[in-house]
């Protein structure tokens, strides 16, 4: 699937987007995948509470399944207007 | 309804004009600007806005379509720029046109609060002495989503 970032998530990681092969069965699963990856990932990764996920462009959960889902997004909340 | 995503400044006169022409019947055209506001002392240089392509447009078209909903409006426009915007660049623009202005401001406001915390867009503060902020989420913007909720709501 398709995994973005966006603002200090894309900052940190490094890239705006990757193609990720996964099997994970829900965000939090994937989460953890990608933390375990490299420090960059586990930084950006260390404070749920401080982002929000997108799946399929639709604002999500954390808990979401990723059953069918082909484009995720990492992000801070949100600051337009 | 028009939303409109883009890079180029507008004319906030001839939008504004063109929104009210093209309604009919129409006893009231509300209408809110947002400006790039200077940081206190002078140290902004300028905002960035990153914003989500795809996601962004979708946003905005289910609050607006939720504001149609929820009010007896006659038409609503949102124009939301991104990229790098300098102080005192006109930022964002909501247009609402009703019958009677109670509905036209009330849906103007909740356009207003939706796409502060409900639209994917994410500023960047460039300071004139080096360095950038991010701009953090505030909690009041959140806790203002509370006063339209108790009915359905839009894109949360």
């Amino acid at each position: 699937m398709d995994v973005l970032y966006f603002a200090w998530v894309r900052e940190r990681i490094g890239l705006p987007r990757e193609q990720v092969e996964t099997s994970a069965a829900t965000v939090a699963d994937l989460v953890e995948e990608l933390r375990a990856r490299e420090e960059r990932y586990a930084a950006a990764f260390s404070d749920l509470s401080a982002l929000r996920v997108a799946l399929d462009q639709e604002l999500s959960e954390f808990d979401a399944s990723l059953e069918g889902v082909r484009e995720v997004a990492f992000f801070p909340p949100m600051t337009g207007g | 309804m028009r939303i409109s995503v883009q890079e180029a400044a507008f004319e906030l006169g001839a939008e504004s004009d063109a929104f009210a022409a093209g309604v009919a019947n129409a006893g009231a055209v509300v209408t809110f600007t947002g400006v790039v506001r200077d940081a206190d002392q002078g140290g902004l240089q300028a905002m960035e806005i990153e914003h989500y392509p795809g996601m962004t447009e979708r946003a905005l078209t289910a609050i607006a379509e939720e504001a149609m909903d929820r009010w007896s409006l006659a038409d609503t426009l949102v124009i939301h720029r991104h990229g790098r915007l300098a102080p005192g660049e006109r930022i964002m623009m909501v247009a609402t046109a009703a019958r009677h202005r109670k509905d036209a401001f009330e849906a103007a406001e909740y356009l207003m609060d939706y796409l502060k915390s409900r639209a994917p867009f994410w500023k960047k503060e460039i300071l004139s002495g080096g360095g950038a902020d991010w701009v953090a989420a505030k909690d009041a913007d959140e806790d203002a989503l509370k006063r339209w909720q108790g009915g359905k709501s839009p894109a949360s």
